[in-house]
């Protein structure tokens, strides 16, 4: 690490911290309920997707987030189909959390027409326009001051429609993101920026990369308001993103959301150990899995009395029952007319 | 309805001028029409082509910024993936580079690569604007960059009445387009009629000015001086067909491709480089088009020297083509002389 390297996010950082089980009111139960099944839709799904990797079945590049479920389901609350939210290269979650469905997303990486993208984009370019999903992309910050326009239109239509940016702890290393920031400051947007840092890049540990594990800190320089949650916590993450989107709705500007989390999996495909930076260690990924999301939300719900373990298994059964249904329908579906390669160019003909 | 124009009916209007016509018109009848760049409320810099748009419809929809080309740029993706029809400003090409990523990667590919669901309305203007010794960072035309790109539809507007209908029309195109236009025609002027939406999808090349002995081929600027190349050749009776490309991408070679069967020589003038130039993707989609011995001389291309853009008036005299060495290409053409 650098020599200069401070890790400013301390337990936050820090797998052996927010272990416990996430206090839920008995009350919320249901609704919470809900959160953690799209949570395990999202967890099964990718799941599914890195067997089919493995299978040689699905070969377009695969970004999974297992692990990072609570960051996109607890901001997904706080949003309205007619708000504008943009991805990344690692988007699964985004897409399933906003509303998309799986087999739509299957379809996609495995390149099937009924795709979310007609089968154009695979797993790295997804839309979802009837649930406010308008794309993501891999070029990596790419999106950043596509949600800052997104914004600008949103007030220049009027209403309180805002804009969203999801990208991780790596795209804030590109100059796009602070030309965006600074932007969206000055013309006081409705954008909320989510910052999803999980403490790797592609290639390399944050610590070889910044001084700092802290996102936050570029907000401050900027004057935009920004808050640091433990991204592993949907409650946590929820409470956070209503503040920071209440802002943003009521004209008061841009936001930043960093939401510190992890994956599971390396930067590309389903294996936990390559493509992992240099320091990280087994025993780090073991230690991070039991700060795992949906272990914590189930155990809280337990804890209050709003669910029983075997409720919850039977829950996952369902889901994981859906999901194979979902890949069985995916798999048996067509691939685009070849004319859409040439088709879909332009938008506008002779 | 009011065409937006500043001029009494019949009177002269320079290139420049009707770059502004154009902005006024859209603005005035297109509410989802807005522009975005450096420099657009003291736009000096732009020549005349934004004087007062900002006063004229206010600073929410003529948008100065920061200086930020990527983030504005992307920023101008953005709104139109919300149903704008935004026209980003590069005063300079050269700095646009820096957009390279939201132009090239994004605004060009998402319709494509989202399978058609996400359309693109974009409108990047980038100028060209060189001479004065500004050097290699302030001079560059770039054009053959981008007519690479698929998904980019690019623009070259060399006469007076393109100046203002190619940026309409560009601007209610529903995919990104580039619109190039070269500060070195701002004084070209022109009685204009009144202004009519065409769909961008139908333009393409034009013969300028009919002729039968050579076949004159330039885009943007380089048209122009192919036009002050042919009175040169008239003076010498020889009578030169110059053909306006316009629009570089998607490239619709078959009116020049037509032309050369008939003439049997083909000079293109190029405002950039040889190398993996336009000049060079002309001359091979018309030798790839017409028939084995149509060509009654070796086609010839004029462009610019392999060298960056001097500073020093001694080197930038020579540096740049002009419609003497666009007649002498032209004249060596007919007598076979040269290699080039």
């Amino acid at each position: 690490m650098g020599r200069r390297w401070q890790s400013e996010l301390g337990g936050l950082a820090d797998p052996t911290r927010f272990t416990a089980p996430i206090e839920v009111g008995k009350a919320d139960g249901p609704r919470l309920l809900e959160l953690l099944r799209t949570m395990l839709v999202i967890r099964h799904t990718e799941d599914q997707l890195g067997r089919l990797v493995i299978a040689g079945e699905a070969r377009t590049p695969c970004h999974l987030g297992i692990g990072q479920e609570a960051v996109a389901v607890g901001i997904a609350t706080q949003l309205r189909a007619t708000d504008r939210v943009f991805g990344n290269h690692r988007s699964h979650s985004h897409f399933l959390a906003l509303g998309g469905s799986p087999r739509s997303l299957i379809a996609e990486v495995l390149g099937k027409a009924e795709g979310a993208s007609r089968g154009m984009g695979g797993s790295m370019h997804l839309f979802g326009g009837a649930f406010g999903f308008l794309g993501s992309v891999p070029l990596v910050g790419a999106t950043i001051p596509i949600a800052v326009g997104a914004a600008l239109a949103a007030r220049l239509d009027g209403g309180d429609s805002v804009a969203v940016a999801f990208f991780g702890d790596g795209a804030t290393e590109e100059g796009v993101f602070h030309e965006s920031m600074n932007l969206a400051v000055v013309y006081d947007l409705p954008v909320l920026f989510v910052c999803e840092n999980n403490l790797f890049s592609s290639h390399l540990d944050i610590e070889f990369r910044q001084p700092s594990d802290r996102i936050g800190r570029y907000a401050d320089a900027h004057k935009v308001r920004t808050l640091t949650v433990d991204g592993n916590d949907v409650l946590a993450v929820e409470a956070a993103t209503a503040q920071l989107v209440g802002r943003c709705r009521g004209g008061e500007g841009p936001a930043l959301l960093e939401a510190v989390t992890y994956r599971h999996r390396g930067h590309v495909g389903p294996k936990e150990d390559i493509d992992v930076g240099v320091h990280r260690r087994m025993e780090d990924v073991a230690a991070w899995k039991r700060r795992c999301p949906i272990q914590r939300l189930s155990a809280g719900l337990v804890a209050a009395g709003a669910a029983t373990a075997a409720g919850l298994a039977g829950l996952e059964r369902d889901v994981a029952a859906q999901i194979e249904a979902a890949v069985r329908a995916a798999q048996d579906a067509a691939y685009p007319d070849v004319a859409a390669l040439h088709d879909l160019v332009y938008a506008s003909r002779p | 309805m009011s065409t937006g124009s500043d001029t009494p009916g019949g009177a002269e209007v320079g290139y420049g001028d009707a770059i502004r016509e154009a902005f006024i018109y859209l603005l005035t009848q297109h509410r989802e029409v807005f522009a975005i760049g450096q420099g657009l409320w003291s736009p000096w810099y732009v020549g005349n082509t934004m004087l007062d748009l900002d006063k004229l419809f206010g600073k929410e929809r003529v948008i100065d910024t920061p200086v930020s080309e990527l983030a504005c740029t992307g920023a101008a993706v953005g709104a139109a993936l919300c149903g704008y029809r935004p026209i980003v400003i590069h005063p300079r090409m050269d700095f646009m580079i820096l957009a390279a990523d939201q132009i090239i990667n994004q605004a060009a590919k998402w319709h494509h690569m989202l399978g058609g669901q996400a359309k693109v309305p974009l409108t990047v203007r980038a100028i060209i604007n060189r001479g004065g010794e500004q050097g290699a960072q302030h001079s560059q035309a770039l054009h053959s960059w981008f007519a690479h790109i698929p998904g980019l539809r690019v623009v070259m507007p060399a006469s007076v009445a393109d100046a203002r209908d190619l940026l309409v029309s560009s601007v209610l195109c529903d995919d990104p387009v580039m619109y190039i236009d070269d500060r070195w025609l701002y004084d070209r002027r022109a009685v204009l009629p009144p202004i009519a939406e065409r769909p961008l999808a139908a333009e393409g090349p034009r013969v300028a000015r009919s002729g039968t002995h050579v076949t004159l081929v330039g885009a943007g600027y380089s048209a122009w001086l192919c036009e002050q190349a042919a009175d040169i050749l008239a003076a010498r009776d020889i009578d030169a067909e110059v053909i306006d490309v316009r629009i570089l991408n998607p490239f619709d070679p078959a009116p020049i491709v037509r032309s050369v069967a008939r003439t049997g020589r083909l000079c293109v003038v190029d405002g950039g480089w040889r190398n993996a130039g336009w000049a060079g993707e002309v001359i091979a989609s018309v030798c790839e088009a017409v028939e084995p011995g149509a060509l009654k001389a070796r086609p010839r291309r004029v462009t610019l020297p392999h060298a960056p853009a001097p500073t020093s008036r001694a080197l930038e005299d020579v540096y740049y083509p002009d419609a003497r060495s666009v007649a002498d290409a032209a004249l060596a053409s007919m007598t076979g002389r040269g290699t080039a």
